[in-house]
């Protein structure tokens, strides 16, 4: 397998080629923002989060998908990256009703973690404050429409783990959704098979068990490892 | 050292935040070395005075009496921080704008759950009208420093305040600016 | 089929060609203001008048000057009779013959016409677009055939990359690099598209093209499918243009009728199938990535490049997307010649460029010139400025990727890099020329919800960006904004055209960018003034350390 080198942030780094920028940079413990990446999915490159800068190339690239080059130089960190990513926080809390104090998610949430991370003390933009339904049809798991950022996370597992292809993404622009089906209860889906993976890999409180209140969603994603370790690696190992 | 001016204000919000506030515990008494209390909700003063230096603001803009103040306190003061996260997002108290006026929500605690008398109240100059969109402060006038949390922690409050006194402006960061 | 096929129904054509012919436009435009009706009526007048031997009355493409229509040529007099109405074919008729008509007659001495210059648009106006023989007799195929017996895949190549055409959809990139790369690549199922999902606002170039030339992009299609090694073609094209895709199914029918398309084209050994696929209506759809995505029945929404279609394209395979004009100008530059076409333009911006005036202006219609003719010559002279005498204030070009330019700037030529120079960008050739009335800042607020709109919703920047865009430009609007909500503006462009994922949201802040650029004042006379701290106490202590965990 060839090997290139690369540097990012000044440190030089080796990566086996048709790595991602990212995992190199994972590999290399150096932490990128990211929030539609999920381990074991394809990566869409659509939060814009991970965008990162190379050395040569004008545009900002996402390290979710930008394969590793020879003797690329990459940047991590910078004043425009920060001011950008702190911006897309920004939309991205204004654009739903992400009210943390009463979210399942409080204290364990990727989106809430991000803005402390990048530190979006409050947001610029005026709030849509858009009217979304809460889903609860499901005998196990709800849907909060007002609590979701359209990473995409959810329908990707649903597509390419479980294999149900339930969940799909409806609607353009500020109107898409992630919907169930053909648009319908998730209650009423019958393709859903219940495994419970979109609310594993679901960043936010989006999606929950019901039955969780304030802060109590945990979730656990050694059980989507589980299975995408068993699918790359043909063996059922943790 | 002459004593700073400072002031908190409690617009739509829970109080909540004045509770983390008095949580301060034995700091509220090194506090008051440093500052002089001119206006608050713990203090007995009708008027919201000139010449602020600093001023916490409790809650979001809920109402037209809020609308008002929020910008008298604007014009008279000189570090305005939004203490909470109903000051800074809206938060709970907003959680009415997706219905889109405040209608539906005088409707539901007037008069769909009332079982004596049921009307919604009115007087003018005494019931403040409710606006239709309740608004974080930064949204109707500029704010110079955030304070997230709901409540915010009684040590992140004193962080910031030591700060602010100090005159070093708000250094918050990591946790002390996580939202809920 | 072969040649001499080609050459036989081209002479058939010509001499059963009648002495006096009378073309009546039936693209889009002339045909939604009753264009139809007055060649039936011409059609039934002729007869009347028993002049049907000497007089043929045909239907043909756009013949531009569209604000007049419907339109009515008569050759080889040399009339252009506009604003027919169906009554007023027996005058028409009987003018043929000595007759008076008081049917209002165009100047074709007018620079609206002197100053075009016809490569894409040649067939436009003069042929039938439904039928073949029509596309014949004006050479039709005669490039397909050239480029099939005469020159090898290659040479075909170098001929486009030599000719120096560029990508006419917009970003301009050497339309004969884009094939050179396609045909490297290995893989035995290559493709070919067409892009005709022309979704700008104002903007009908390619549906002209597709209602009254469609052979030509037949014929600029299998010309690069044969230099890239495609055996099978696609056109994408809006739903909303039901009369350019009637005539391009008519179109590939008689193609594969006369062996033109199919196996063995001009009894070669080149294979070559086209498909229609219908869009939806999402703008997006205009973008490559989220094209192919669409055709291969998925959602029509990007995905990042690299990579790019031509290493993976539709179905993983090689795929060439090229736009309908860029297509069109094929056939041209193939029969006469790369060093004819390289001669026309300027250094860097070769051939011409079609462009749908329109807006404010008096000759609202297509016009097709060489590149680097300047704004002035197009909208002043071409164009005879704004109507009732008010003054063009604006020009906006590359539709809602593009930027808005000042009057000040009219002298600026038209080629790709001037335009972008001044922040806006060639486009696809949609211009709408402002008067004085229009105010600047509800033109960006336009094209901004028209962006928030067609925003697929995939990445952050463009779907939650273009809202706040919008949102603090109609606050400025609505006089709420302050000089705060206006340096957010600012940052908030910068933001959408960095991040974004397509080039839909890299551009969307164009609009914005642009008159902000040249027309501040705007923007600035609708500010408010913000309550702030009292003078007094100065401005407030900043944190010198960036508050980040």
């Amino acid at each position: 397998m060839p090997v290139k080198t690369l540097t990012i942030d000044g440190k030089p780094v080796s990566a086996v080629e048709g790595q991602t920028v990212l995992e190199a940079a994972q590999d290399a413990g150096i932490s990128i923002p990211t929030l539609c990446h999920l381990d074991g999915v394809s990566d869409v490159g659509a939060c814009r989060l991970c965008l990162v800068e190379v050395a040569g190339v004008s545009r900002l690239l996402p390290a979710c998908v930008t394969k590793v080059t020879e003797e690329m130089e990459v940047r991590t960190e910078s004043e425009r990256l920060k001011r950008y990513r702190r911006m897309i926080l920004e939309l991205l809390f204004a654009e739903r009703n992400h009210v943390c104090a009463v979210c399942v998610s409080n204290g364990r949430c990727e989106l809430q973690n991000l803005a402390v991370a990048q530190g979006m003390d409050h947001v610029r933009f005026a709030y849509r404050f858009p009217p979304y339904e809460v889903d609860i049809t499901h005998r196990m798991f709800g849907m909060d429409h007002n609590r979701c950022v359209l990473c995409s996370r959810c329908v990707r597992v649903c597509w390419f783990i479980e294999g149900a292809a339930t969940k799909n993404v409806a609607g353009r622009g500020a109107d898409a959704r992630i919907i169930t089906d053909l648009s319908q209860p998730w209650g009423e889906s019958e393709t859903c098979t219940s495994c419970g993976k979109c609310v594993q890999a679901c960043p936010t409180g989006a999606k929950f068990h019901k039955g969780s209140t304030v802060a109590e969603m945990e979730r656990d994603r050694s059980r989507l490892e589980y299975i995408v370790t068993a699918r790359e690696k043909k063996q059922w190992i943790v | 050292m002459d004593r700073l001016t400072f002031a908190t204000v409690w617009l739509g919000g829970c109080s909540g935040c004045h509770m983390s506030f008095l949580d301060l515990d034995e700091w509220l008494v090194d506090l008051a070395d440093m500052v002089e209390i001119v206006y608050s909700p713990i203090i007995d003063r009708k008027e919201y005075p000139e010449n602020v230096a600093v001023c916490l603001i409790e809650g979001a803009v809920a109402n037209e009496d809020n609308l008002e103040q929020v910008k008298l306190i604007r014009a008279r003061t000189r570090l305005l921080i939004s203490f909470g996260d109903c000051a800074v997002t809206g938060n709970v108290t907003a959680m009415r704008n997706p219905l889109r006026t405040a209608e539906p929500v005088l409707q539901r605690a007037y008069l769909d759950t009332a079982n004596l008398r049921p009307r919604i109240p009115q007087a003018r100059g005494i019931v403040p009208p409710l606006l239709d969109q309740v608004l974080p402060v930064h949204e109707v006038v500029p704010v110079d420093y955030f304070l997230p949390g709901c409540p915010p922690p009684a040590d992140r409050i004193r962080t910031l305040l030591r700060d602010v006194i100090a005159g070093k402006g708000s250094l918050l960061s990591g946790e002390n600016i996580r939202f809920g | 089929m072969d040649l001499a096929d080609l050459l036989e129904i081209k002479e058939k054509e010509l001499r059963t060609r009648k002495p006096i012919r009378l073309r009546c436009c039936l693209a889009a435009g002339c045909v939604s203001s009753n264009g139809q009706a007055v060649k039936e009526s011409l059609d039934k007048a002729v007869q009347e008048a028993g002049l049907a031997d000497e007089v043929e009355v045909r239907q043909v493409g756009c013949m531009r000057l569209c604000c007049e229509g419907p339109l009515v040529a008569v050759d080889p007099a040399g009339i252009l009779y506009q604003k027919v109405a169906p009554e007023d074919a027996a005058s028409i008729v009987a003018a043929l013959k000595g007759g008076e008509t008081q049917v209002k007659r165009g100047d074709l001495n007018h620079p609206f016409f002197t100053k075009q210059m016809s490569i894409v648009l040649e067939n436009s106006g003069e042929i039938d677009p439904e039928r073949i023989e029509s596309y014949i007799a004006a050479d039709g195929y005669q490039a397909l055939n050239d480029a099939l017996v005469e020159m090898k895949p290659k040479e075909v190549i170098d001929a486009i990359l030599q000719s120096g055409l560029r990508g006419r959809g917009g970003a301009g990139y050497p339309t004969g690099l884009k094939w050179a790369t396609v045909a490297k690549m290995q893989g035995s199922k290559k493709y070919v598209i067409c892009n005709a999902d022309e979704g700008d606002p104002g903007a009908f170039m390619d549906r002209s093209v597709l209602e009254s030339d469609p052979h030509r992009l037949l014929e600029g299609m299998a010309i690069a499918a044969y230099a890239v090694g495609a055996d099978q073609g696609f056109i994408y094209v809006r739903a909303e243009y039901p009369l350019a895709i009637s005539r391009l199914h008519t179109a590939i029918k008689q193609a594969k009728q006369h062996g033109l398309l199919g196996s063995g084209v001009l009894e070669a050994a080149f294979t070559f199938n086209v498909e229609i696929r219908i869009g939806a209506g999402a703008f997006v759809c205009g973008e490559e990535t989220a094209l192919m995505a669409s055709i291969e029945g998925e959602r029509g929404t990007p995905r990042p490049r690299p990579p790019f279609p031509a290493e993976r394209g539709l179905y993983a395979g090689p795929t060439l997307i090229n736009n309908v004009e860029t297509l069109a100008n094929v056939p041209s530059i193939v029969r006469k010649g790369a060093d004819w076409f390289a001669g026309i333009g300027t250094e860097k911006s070769k051939g011409t460029k079609v462009f749908a005036l329109a807006g404010k202006i008096t000759n609202t219609g297509l016009i097709e010139v060489p590149m680097g003719t300047s704004l002035r010559t197009i909208v002043e002279e071409m164009g005879a400025g704004a109507p009732d005498g008010n003054q063009v204030k604006a020009v906006q070009t590359g539709g809602p990727s593009g930027g808005c330019l000042p009057a000040s700037q009219l002298d600026t030529p038209v080629d790709y890099e001037s335009l972008q120079q001044l922040g806006s960008i060639m486009g696809s050739g949609g211009m709408i020329v402002m008067d004085q009335t229009t105010n600047m800042v509800d033109v960006a607020r336009f094209f901004m919800e028209f962006c928030m709109d067609e925003s697929c919703g995939k990445c952050t920047p463009c779907r939650a960006g273009t809202v706040q865009l919008h949102a603090l430009l109609d606050r400025i609007l609505r006089r709420q904004a302050t000089a705060r909500d206006l340096e957010l503006l600012e940052e908030l462009c910068d933001l959408v055209k960095h991040t974004s994922l397509c080039g839909l949201g890299q551009t969307a802040p164009n609009p914005v960018l642009s008159t902000l650029r040249f027309f501040r004042n705007e923007y600035l006379e609708l500010l408010q003034p913000e309550i702030g701290a009292p003078a007094a106490f100065g401005t407030p202590p900043k944190p010198d350390v960036n508050p980040t965990g």
